[in-house]
C-alpha cells in the first residue's frame, strides 16, 4: 500500500531522465542513422512514459487518491486565483478575533465580472504550511469567510468558493472560541445568500471544514480531489482503532470523485490534465474556470429568492432513505 | 456481598463516584447520583418522560428506515443490533408533544442507538423536527446526544449536516424558537451543525461538548487541553453555551422558555414558514 504518491511517479521520473539522457546524446550524435535510432528509442520511452500515466491515473484506489490530493506538487487556492481570476484583492479580518490565514477571500474578476472568492489556501514548504495553519481554519476563519458571504449579498455579487482543506482546526483554542458555531453559522450564513453561489473542490473536502464553505447552488469537483465525512486514519482509528487501516477506510467510505457524483452530493466532475492536476496548472486552470462559468450562466436566469430557494432545495433532498407507509409499519 | 442473585437489580453502582445506589431510588433521581450529582446517560424514552407533560409525546415519522448505499462494511448488522437493543428505528425520535400544555416539536437522540451517531434518517428526522415547528408555528425542543456524522454513510451523512442546519433557517423565518439540549456526548458533526445556531443552548452538568473527539484529536496530536476541557462548563465559560442545567431543573427551564419565547406563536396569529 503507497505511503506516498511519489511512489507510483519514480517509474515516471526514472523515464523521464532516461529520455532526457537519450535526447541530449542524440543531439550530440552526428552520424544522422544513429541518430535516427537515438530519436526513435526516445519517442519510444515517451510513449511508454504516456501509458504508463494514463494507466496509472485511471487506476488510483480510493487511498491513492486521498495521497494524490493532499499532494504539496496540486494547484491551490492561490495558483487558480491568479490564473482564472484578476484583481483579485485579500480582505484579511474577521472583526472578531483575528486573522486566518488558512481561509482566503475577497473580490476579484472572472471574466470582467466581480466575484467574491473565499477558500482555504494549503502551503508547500514547512514555512508556508505552519503561516497557513496547514489549511485548518480557526473559528476566525470562518467568521471572515461569514463576513465575505454577506458582503457579497449586500453587493450582488456571485460567490465562488474552492475547498481544499483536511479538516477545521481541532486545537483547543479553536474549541474555546467556538469552531463547531463557526461552521454551522458559515453553513446557515451560506443559505440565506440570494445571490449564486458555485464550490469547487480542488484538493482536500475535510468533512465539517470543508462542508462550512460548500453549501452551493452548484458544487463541482476536481476529478482526483477528495470529500469525505471523516479524514479516513480517522475512520480507522474510531472504527477499527488503529489509524494505519486508512487504505481499507477510504475504499469503504465512498470519498472519490465518482462516488460523490454518483450519490448526487457534487453536480459534476472536472476532468484533470492529462496524469493530473500537478502536471498541467494552466490546463487545470482552464477546466475549473469553464466550470465556474458553466455554473454560473445556468444560475444566471434565477433570481434572488430562486437562488436562495434553488440551494434550500437541493441540500435539502440529500441522502436516500426508505420511508415505510404507516400502514406498512403496522 | 451475600447473595448477589438476590440483589441482582436492586443496586447500582455511580459510575463517576462509584457509590452504591438504590436502583428504584437512582430511577426516580432520573439517573443522577445522589452522592456526586453524576447525570448518567438517559435513553430516549426516559428522557420523553421525564421533560415532557406525561403522556403527551406523539411519535412521527417512525417508518423512516436507513438504505446502505455504500454498503459499509459490518454497517448493517451493527444497525440491525441498534434497532433491536433499542426498539427504535435510527438514532433519534421525534414528534409533537406537550410542555405545561404549550405545544411543541419534539426530537430526542438515543445515544445507545450506533452512539446517537446522525446519518440520512436521523438528518432527515431533525429536519423534519425543524419544519414542522416552523410551519406549525410551535417551539422546536431537540435533546441531542451523539458522537457525530455516522461514518458508515459517508457523504451522505455529511451533507446531513448542511440540510439540518437550513432547516434552523426555516424556524427563524417563521419566527418559531429553537432550543437545544445538550446531553452527554453532543460532539462534532451534530455539534457543528443545527444544535450550534439554536436560539437558546442548554447543557447537562458535565456533558462532554466538543468538536474533535478524544481518539481524532489524538490523531492530530492536539496537547495541552485543560482537565475540565470539551465540559459544558468549560462551553459555558468560554460563551459557546447559554447556560447549564440539572436534569430535575431541565423541563422547568424549558417551560419558562417556551412561555417567553414563545408566546407570540400562542397569542397572535400563527406564523407560516415560507
Amino acid at each position: 500500500m503507497a505511503k506516498t504518491w511519489k511512489e507510483w511517479e519514480q517509474p515516471v521520473l526514472e523515464l523521464e531522465q532516461m529520455i532526457e539522457r537519450l535526447e541530449r546524446a542524440a543531439q550530440r550524435e552526428t552520424d544522422p542513422a544513429k541518430r535516427g535510432a537515438a530519436e526513435e528509442k526516445v519517442q519510444e520511452l515517451k510513449q511508454r512514459r504516456d501509458t504508463y500515466v494514463q494507466l496509472r491515473y485511471s487506476r488510483l484506489t480510493p487511498w491513492e487518491e486521498v495521497l494524490l490530493a493532499r499532494a504539496e506538487t496540486r494547484p491551490y487556492l492561490l495558483d487558480y486565483v491568479g490564473t482564472v481570476f484578476t484583481d483579485f484583492t485579500e480582505l484579511e479580518g474577521d472583526r472578531r478575533y483575528g486573522s486566518d490565514r488558512a481561509m482566503v477571500g475577497g473580490p476579484a474578476f472572472l471574466d470582467g465580472r466581480p466575484v467574491m472568492i473565499v477558500g482555504q489556501q494549503k502551503g508547500r514548504n514547512l514555512q508556508e504550511r505552519t503561516f497557513r495553519n496547514f489549511a485548518m481554519s480557526k473559528p476566525e476563519g470562518y467568521r471572515k469567510a461569514i463576513r465575505l458571504f454577506e458582503m457579497a449579498d449586500r453587493f450582488r455579487m456571485p460567490v465562488v468558493t474552492l475547498v481544499d482543506t483536511p479538516a477545521a482546526d481541532p486545537g483547543v483554542e479553536s474549541e474555546g472560541r467556538g469552531i463547531a458555531e463557526a461552521i454551522a453559522a458559515s453553513m446557515l450564513a451560506m443559505f440565506g445568500l440570494r445571490v449564486p453561489v458555485v464550490s469547487v473542490l480542488i484538493g482536500e473536502g475535510g468533512s465539517g471544514g470543508a462542508i462550512a464553505i460548500a453549501v452551493a447552488n452548484k458544487v463541482l469537483m476536481l476529478e482526483h480531489a477528495i470529500y469525505s465525512v471523516i479524514p479516513p486514519e480517522g475512520c480507522a482509528a474510531i472504527l477499527w482503532r488503529d489509524p494505519s487501516k486508512g487504505p481499507e477506510a477510504a475504499a469503504a467510505l465512498g470519498l472519490t470523485s465518482s462516488s460523490a457524483l454518483e450519490l448526487g452530493i457534487v453536480d459534476k466532475v472536472l476532468p484533470e490534465p492529462f496524469g493530473g492536476a500537478h502536471r498541467n496548472f494552466a490546463e487545470a486552470a482552464a477546466t475549473v474556470k469553464t466550470g465556474i462559468l458553466e455554473a454560473l450562466s445556468e444560475l444566471g436566469p434565477m433570481s434572488p429568492d430562486e437562488i436562495k430557494r434553488h440551494r434550500y432545495d437541493r441540500f435539502r433532498k440529500a441522502g436516500s432513505f426508505e420511508e415505510a407507509s404507516r400502514a406498512a409499519v403496522r | 456481598m451475600p447473595s448477589g442473585e438476590a440483589d441482582a437489580g436492586r443496586f447500582v453502582q455511580c459510575t463517576s463516584c462509584r457509590k452504591t445506589l438504590f436502583s428504584a431510588d437512582f430511577e426516580h433521581e432520573l439517573r443522577v447520583c445522589r452522592f456526586c450529582g453524576h447525570h448518567h446517560r438517559l435513553s430516549a424514552r426516559d428522557r420523553i418522560a421525564c421533560t415532557f407533560d406525561e403522556g403527551s409525546f406523539e411519535e412521527t415519522d417512525a417508518g423512516l428506515r436507513t438504505v446502505d448505499v455504500l454498503k459499509f462494511p459490518d454497517y448493517m448488522p451493527k444497525h440491525e443490533q441498534a434497532v433491536t437493543k433499542t426498539g427504535m428505528n435510527d438514532s433519534v425520535m421525534i414528534g409533537r408533544a406537550k410542555l405545561d400544555g404549550m405545544p411543541v416539536s419534539a426530537g430526542v437522540a438515543e445515544f445507545g442507538f450506533m452512539g446517537g451517531s446522525m446519518g440520512v434518517v436521523a438528518g432527515e428526522k431533525v429536519t423534519r423536527c425543524l419544519e414542522r415547528g416552523a410551519e406549525e408555528g410551535m417551539p422546536v425542543i431537540m435533546v441531542c446526544a451523539s458522537g457525530g456524522a455516522r461514518m458508515q454513510e459517508g457523504l451522505s451523512s455529511l451533507v446531513q449536516m448542511a440540510k439540518t442546519t437550513v432547516a434552523v433557517e426555516r424556524c427563524r423565518e417563521a419566527g418559531v424558537p429553537f432550543i437545544a439540549v445538550m446531553t452527554d456526548p453532543t460532539m462534532a458533526g451534530v455539534l457543528a451543525s443545527y444544535a450550534s445556531v439554536a436560539d437558546v443552548i442548554l447543557a447537562e452538568p458535565k456533558a462532554m461538548i466538543g468538536f474533535a473527539g478524544a481518539r481524532v484529536s489524538k490523531q492530530a496530536q492536539v496537547v495541552k487541553a485543560p482537565s475540565d476541557f470539551q465540559t459544558a462548563e468549560w462551553v459555558n465559560k468560554s460563551g459557546m453555551v447559554d447556560r447549564i442545567v440539572e436534569r430535575r431543573d431541565m423541563r422547568g427551564t424549558l417551560i419558562a422558555l417556551v412561555r417567553a419565547l414563545g408566546a407570540h406563536l400562542r397569542t397572535g396569529k400563527a406564523l407560516v414558514g415560507a
